[in-house]
């Protein structure tokens, strides 16, 4: 019950946040309403015992990214440029979008039910991973040995983010060192 | 640079529990939340924040750009040595099984070195990115 009150109030605050984040015109504003957002979501996160990604998205999205997008506003303008007055196709997409994921909504299992398909056919890692690797969070197990090629993979992948932001932003050497 | 004494302050005492904190969720991610992504965004965020309060210079003799050039590339190469090494101990690639005594200290061990390796490509990636945006002049 209590459980639900909070969830109900914390989407109520995302969607306040949202109309902000897409209302305000000052980019500065924008960006500290984006570290709400992700707060808000991380906390979303904990409440459905999420540890892990709650970890994640205050790290990332509420800590690190903010800073990165106040870099980039210091490089840039912090007004944003003023649109057209009104344009149907932009909201013709997002009311088409929206509407197919409250259609798909309907389709999936209700929350926590342990009738739904990735309970009954997928591995069963909760039973194994205790005897099989000794480790106690199922999470760490599943994400470094069980399907360890997949963090190869993911590891990889901000390897090249990495490597693609050194190719593009740094300052090459001797090209002035204001 | 002289109304933020309030600043420096605060941030020299959050740098060492940040580090900690992140060593800690490195090293207890086999028992409770957490892991080598968590703990290396963490202790990058801990590196930036000293970069925040202090600037680019006195960050860049902490973590020189050089070692961020070593760090990157090396963390997945970590992450394939373990693979390479478990299948010269005669199993598949990242199979942990045979790499010490036994197969649960194997994979202990496996997930420990890959964590490492998670750890040092994250952590090394995000402090580039700032290095990057704050590195650079308006023009």
């Amino acid at each position: 019950m209590i459980e639900t009150t909070v969830t109900i109030l914390l989407l109520l605050m995302l969607g306040a946040v949202t109309i902000g984040i897409v209302r305000v015109r000052g980019l500065f504003a924008a960006v500290v309403l984006l570290g709400v957002y992700s707060f808000l979501m991380a906390t979303l996160f904990v409440v459905l015992d999420a540890v892990d990604v709650a970890m994640t998205e205050a790290a990332v999205g509420a800590g690190v990214s903010t800073v990165f997008f106040l870099g980039a506003l210091s490089l840039t303008d912090t007004v944003e440029a003023p649109g057209k007055r009104r344009q149907i196709m932009p909201l013709f997409v997002a009311v088409v979008t929206a509407g197919a994921l409250l259609w798909g909504l309907s389709d999936l299992p209700e929350f926590g039910s342990p009738d739904q398909p990735i309970h009954r056919q997928g591995a069963d890692y909760l039973v194994r991973s205790m005897p099989e690797t000794g480790i106690a969070n199922v999470v760490s197990a599943v994400l470094a040995s069980y399907r360890g090629f997949d963090t190869l993979g993911e590891t990889t992948v901000v390897f090249t983010a990495g490597m693609g932001i050194l190719a593009l932003l740094r300052r090459r050497r001797g090209e002035g060192k204001s | 640079m002289r109304l933020d004494v309030v600043l420096r302050v605060a941030t020299k005492f959050m740098l060492a529990p940040l580090l900690l904190f992140a060593l800690y969720v490195q090293f207890h991610g086999d028992y409770g939340p957490g892991g080598g992504f968590q703990a290396g965004v963490i202790a990058a965020a801990a590196i930036i924040l000293y970069g925040l309060i202090n600037g680019l210079g006195p960050v860049q003799r902490i973590v020189p750009v050089g070692l961020l050039e070593v760090l990157i590339p090396g963390g997945v190469l970590i992450y394939v040595a373990v693979g390479l090494a478990s299948m010269l101990l005669g199993d598949n690639f990242l199979d942990y099984n045979h790499l010490a005594h036994d197969r649960i200290h194997g994979q202990e061990w496996g997930v420990f070195l890959v964590e490492v390796g998670v750890f040092l490509t994250v952590f090394s990636t995000m402090i580039a990115i700032y290095y990057a945006f704050a590195g650079r002049r308006r023009s």
